[in-house]
């Protein structure tokens, strides 16, 4: 592979990997701040034990997502030292803010994990506020900055590629910074009910439980659920947003995404299919007619541009198409089994004070891979469908990239050290549930229950 | 004052704030390392300054990368160009030693090696990010192809370089053996402040040393000469250095009558910071107008006016927002004794 082939597997590489530990980051902190709540509010000490138990978990994960994030952080300007010249002189702006966002989620984090005992009620329900609004606000700040590469905006620049007319306030509030964002951080909550959700879950399926036990995971489930259900109607609403977005700035990657090669009105949605860039059409794929044009506009006349409008150099990589179908299906897919188990328990469980079948229950635990193949699929979509251009427009991915040698072998090392480093977590976050079991932190708390 | 003079003062401050946070950090996960067995209270005392603060001490390393795109973004590219390899050995490193140290906490009985990987790691952070010192003073960089390529030959083979990273590891002892022995102190555990003392009088002559060590070396090697000649002029600031360096090595030794123990280990810590500090700012003066010598200068380098502006509001509004937040931090864990007292969490 060419260096700048290298670089690309590379950087997507780390974020893949960074990205599983930041949405937990933000997802779980949202999630501990609703238990906290429940906490104050129904005064039922298994909320508490709750958020004991997933705060355990969550500094445990920090201890890679701040690594991971430092390594893409600073690998942002190893790897694409063409880039970075320009983000510096443009949208260094959300990176900076990023960093007093770490800064509050650090401090906070760090005083509601290590002193938690030495706060009032009101200064640990604060603290966990801060953590979570710290989260949110780096998912925001950063996807300022791939907005921008998406819709670059306040600047312009010469033949020479040097840059003039600066505005770093137009640059981070570009075209696509709200629909951006905002989904970002919303399928982050969504991923965050959804993997409690499946933990939970995966916990009722077990026996030998006691009463208590299961009454503390069906309330971590209830909880989860509805979380999983809000931000997955609230996903739906903005990714369609997003959509909107792509027809009015990006529409080559619109067309990639859904295999349209014609311009045309009243054009159809595919779902599926392999996209033939040779042939110009998608194979095996289910057509629902209109589709596609009602969703950009909400008239079928609407005409969606196809690929053949812009040169075939620069079209993204056709395989966008599937990234995309398995983004929108994982979104859906949490949706439905959130929106089935809640109508489950309340037409069903809630009256005949039953339990949740095992069927819905596995379909639950399936959950948190689901929201980690739409988070991951997204960002691959997003990012691989902005190809051949890393600042669209204006800076090709070929000028971007380091010239440095030994991309490869560090990129071997690199390897090695996500497939350590994710295995060690794993370990480490078992052994550590196995040697504190739940029981004996329902005892702690008096033993006593609210269900 | 120009705008790139004022950037550039902002970003020395910021890589003197990391070095000292980092020297200290990186320092007290070796101590941790070292007295996991031995005695038990020092090594409490190192783990109990670590848990809540290395996640900060990270934050101020991304910052200062930050704040170097953000005002020199030219300079950041030639750089990153340069230093491909060591800086992205350095993040693994990082990668290794924080979630080795987050993860011997919840993990007893591996702990200890854990805790062994995560000091050997740590320490190694310090002397890889040293080199690039030499490194900026243009000694091991060359244009080839139009690219700024890293002659591996040259660095690995050079004795200034090995003398560079000799002064961060025993900076790295030196400045955390100092602080542990205050924050010893503060907590009430003078057996632990004992250890720490003896360390840093054992270590603080070594820095100095090495120091010197590492001067000598870049002037017999020859290789950096602008800057030796630049360095002779700020004599003035490295003597205020040097005699800071004096008092706080004597306040290690002045009686306290509040103690059994002797010393100042509070006075001792504060001149010695004065004195990196001072030594910082005529190193860095020595060094200018040039980021990378010779062709990358502060001057050719700066990122634009606008953008400098909006980060310089952003900069006076984030710490009037975080201040608050720092205040209440270093009350929790560094002055309460109760918190620092009592067993494990
Ligand atoms: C659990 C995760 C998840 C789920 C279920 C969805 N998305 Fe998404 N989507 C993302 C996670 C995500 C993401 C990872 O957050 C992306 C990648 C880059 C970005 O801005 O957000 C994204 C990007 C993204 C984009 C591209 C934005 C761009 O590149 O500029 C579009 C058009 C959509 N989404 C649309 C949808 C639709 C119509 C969905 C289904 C209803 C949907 N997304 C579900
Ligand atoms: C949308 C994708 C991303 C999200 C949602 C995200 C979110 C997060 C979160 C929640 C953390 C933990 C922060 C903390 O606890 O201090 C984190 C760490 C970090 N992220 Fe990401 N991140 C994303 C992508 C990136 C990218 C692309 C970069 C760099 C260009 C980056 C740079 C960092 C850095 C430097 C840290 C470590 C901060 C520290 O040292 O405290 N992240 N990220
Ligand atoms: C966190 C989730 C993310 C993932 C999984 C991801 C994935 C990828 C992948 C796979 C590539 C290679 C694209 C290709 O060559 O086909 C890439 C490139 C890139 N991404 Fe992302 N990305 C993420 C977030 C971000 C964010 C938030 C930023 C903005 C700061 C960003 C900036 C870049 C840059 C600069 C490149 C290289 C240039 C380019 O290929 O356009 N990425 N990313």
């Amino acid at each position: 592979m060419d260096t700048v082939t290298l670089s690309r597997s590379f950087f997507g590489t780390s974020l893949a990997f960074h990205i599983i530990f930041a949405t937990l980051g933000i997802g779980l902190s949202l999630m501990i701040l609703l238990m906290e709540v429940l906490y104050q509010w129904k005064k039922d000490p298994d909320y508490a034990v709750m958020a004991k138990r997933w705060t355990k978990a969550f500094a445990i994960l920090l201890g890679v997502a701040i690594p991971t994030g430092t390594i893409v952080g600073v690998q942002l300007a190893l790897l694409w030292p063409g880039f970075v010249k320009i983000v510096g002189q443009v949208i260094s702006v959300p990176f900076q803010i990023e960093i007093f966002a770490f800064f509050l989620e650090a401090l906070f984090m760090s005083i509601y994990v290590y002193a938690a005992d030495k706060l009032s009620p009101f200064m640990r329900l604060l603290s966990v506020f801060f953590v979570m609004l710290g989260a949110t606000a780096s998912a925001v700040l950063i996807t300022a900055a791939n907005t921008w590469m998406n819709t670059p905006a306040g600047f312009s620049m010469r033949e020479d590629g040097t840059i003039f007319n600066v505005n770093p306030w137009e640059a981070f509030f570009n075209p696509s910074f709200f629909s951006g964002s905002f989904h970002v951080v919303i399928t982050a909550y969504l991923s965050g009910g959804a993997v409690i959700a499946a933990i939970a879950g995966y916990k009722l399926l077990k026996r030998n439980q006691t009463a208590h036990e299961i009454a503390y995971h069906k309330k971590g489930l209830m909880l989860a659920l509805v979380v999983t259900l809000i931000s997955g109607l609230i996903m739906g609403m903005s990714g369609h947003e997003s959509a909107i977005n792509l027809y009015e700035h990006s529409p080559e990657k619109l067309a990639a995404a859904e295999g349209v090669f014609e311009t045309t009105s009243h054009a159809p949605l595919t779902i599926g299919g392999i996209v033939d860039p040779d042939t110009q059409e998608v194979k095996y794929g289910l057509e629902i007619p209109w589709a596609l044009s009602i969703l950009a506009d909400w008239k079928p006349s609407t005409v969606v541009k196809g690929l053949e409008e812009f040169p075939r150099e620069t079209w993204p990589p056709a395989y966008t198409h599937l990234f995309f179908n398995l983004m929108v299906f994982a979104g859906m897919l949490q949706l439905a089994i959130a929106a089935i188990a809640l109508a489950y328990w309340y037409l069903i469980a809630r009256k005949r004070n039953a339990q949740f079948p095992s069927w819905l229950l596995s379909a639950i635990v399936a959950l948190g891979p689901l929201a980690f193949i739409g988070i991951e699929t997204g960002w691959i979509f997003s990012c691989s469908g902005r190809q051949p251009w890393t600042i669209y427009q204006f800076q090709r991915t070929t000028e971007a990239a380091t010239q440095a040698d030994y991309v490869g072998p560090l990129f071997f090392v690199f390897i090695c050290l996500y497939v350590f480093l994710g295995v060690l977590t794993v370990i480490v976050l078992r052994t550590f549930f196995r040697r504190n079991p739940l029981n004996r932190d329902l005892k702690a708390y008096g033993g006593k229950s609210n269900a | 004052m120009h705008e790139e003079s004022i950037a550039i003062l902002i970003l020395w401050a910021l890589v003197f704030a990391y070095s000292i946070l980092g020297s200290i950090d990186f320092g007290t996960g070796f101590w941790s390392m070292i007295y996991m067995k031995r005695n038990s209270t020092a090594g409490d005392i190192a783990n109990r300054y670590l848990s809540p603060t290395w996640e900060l001490t990270n934050t101020f390393l991304v910052f200062v990368v930050v704040a170097f795109i953000g005002f020199f973004p030219n300079a950041a590219y030639s750089l990153a160009t340069a230093m491909f390899v060591p800086v992205t050995l350095i993040l693994a490193l990082i990668a290794v030693r924080s979630s080795f140290m987050v993860f011997s906490h919840s993990f007893p009985s591996s702990e200890q090696q854990l805790r062994f990987i995560a000091g050997i790691t740590g320490l190694l952070v310090p002397a890889l990010l040293i080199t690039v010192l030499p490194v900026t003073e243009g000694s091991f960089v060359q244009m080839i192809g139009g690219k700024e390529t890293l002659m591996y030959k040259q660095l690995l083979s050079s004795p200034s370089v090995y003398s560079y990273m000799l002064f961060g590891l025993t900076s790295a002892l030196f400045l955390s053996a100092l602080f542990l022995a205050d924050f010893s102190r503060e907590r009430g555990d003078e057996k632990a402040y004992r250890i720490y003392r003896i360390n840093a009088i054992i270590l603080g002559p070594a820095t100095l040393l090495s120091a010197v060590i590492a001067l000598v070396s870049v002037s017999i090697q020859g290789n950096a000469r602008w800057l030796l000649s630049n360095l002779a002029d700020e004599i003035l600031w490295f003597a205020v250095s040097l005699g800071l360096f004096v008092i706080g090595y004597a306040a290690l030794w002045w009686s306290n009558k509040g103690y059994k123990e002797l010393g100042w280990p509070r006075v001792a810590v504060l001149s010695v910071v004065a004195q990196y500090a001072f030594a910082s700012y005529a190193y860095g003066k020595a060094h200018l107008p040039y980021i990378i010598f010779p062709d990358v200068t502060m001057y050719t380098s700066f990122t634009q006016k606008t953008t400098f502006y909006s980060l310089l509001i952003l900069y006076a509004v984030g710490i009037a927002i975080l201040l608050p937040g720092f205040i209440m931090f270093w009350n929790l864990f560094l002055k309460d004794r109760t918190f620092a007292g009592d067993k494990k969490e």
